[in-house]
């Protein structure tokens, strides 16, 4: 099967939407695809890899630990913007799994490199 | 060139299924392909054929159905999108014991690998969202 490169671009934040939870479906249908598969986490999508997500009392599925499962199906690109995360009070310790932390422009060079761009 | 395009809002709300409906019929226009085009999020609510707008309003859902009818174009609704969201087709109703079909003509269901696959085939894939 040909590969490609395909980066999906999270921007929205984990809950409140259901944006964040099916990108995920779709980044692992593309990792089952052997694709080579990188994730971008801009805007408010870097909440979505916030540690201690508690989704208890709105009564929603929290998927906080589907991150650390990514390694499995080989998906190890995580780029997080570290504009996002100054404007939002966090830093890479504040998240769940290890990530590279990259600035807007930066990212912005790495869609350059893609064939596939999605956008979620 | 051959195209992809991925809907990922419902009609009506928002923009994007009209957007892409123009871009798609452009696209043909040109004498370009378009792979497919697949419907994710709210978009799958773009393929249930009960839609009924007022009559001075452009019907999207038959609008859709007549493209693909008309130009063979392949549509295809994401099948766990379309489950939470109550769109079923024959397979659908069966599988999940419902009472009614809902699924527009011209439209399929079917899984996210055909997106990931219309990725793959495309020369590019166009998305339309929010």
């Amino acid at each position: 099967m040909t590969t490609k490169k395909f980066m999906f671009v999270n921007r929205k934040a984990p809950y409140g939407t259901i944006y964040a939870w099916e990108a995920l479906e779709v980044v692992l249908i593309a990792a089952a695809f052997e694709q080579d598969v990188s994730i971008a986490f801009l805007d408010d999508g870097v909440f979505q890899l916030k540690k201690g997500h508690q989704t208890k009392d709105i009564g929603v599925k929290a998927f906080e630990k589907t991150w650390g499962a990514l390694e499995d199906y080989d998906v190890t690109k995580l780029y997080v913007a570290q504009e996002s995360l100054a404007e939002r009070g966090l830093t890479a310790d504040d998240l769940a799994i290890p990530v590279e932390v990259l600035s807007r422009a930066d990212i912005g060079k790495k869609m350059e490199e893609q064939d596939v761009l999605l956008s979620f | 060139m051959k195209f992809a395009i991925l809907i990922n809002e419902g009609p009506y709300t928002h923009q994007a299924s009209d957007t892409a409906f123009h871009f798609a019929k452009a696209v043909l226009a040109r004498g370009h392909e378009i792979f497919r085009v697949f419907f994710y999020h709210d978009g799958v609510n773009n393929a249930t054929r009960l839609t009924t707008p007022p009559q001075d309003d452009r019907n999207i859902v038959d609008r859709w159905s007549k493209l693909a009818t008309g130009s063979e174009l392949d549509m295809v609704v994401c099948v766990a999108a379309a489950q939470r969201r109550g769109i079923v087709d024959d397979g659908e109703m069966k599988r999940n014991g419902k009472d009614a079909t809902n699924l527009a003509p011209g439209f399929r269901i079917s899984g996210l690998g055909q997106l990931v696959e219309a990725g793959i085939q495309a020369d590019r894939i166009v998305v339309f969202g929010d």
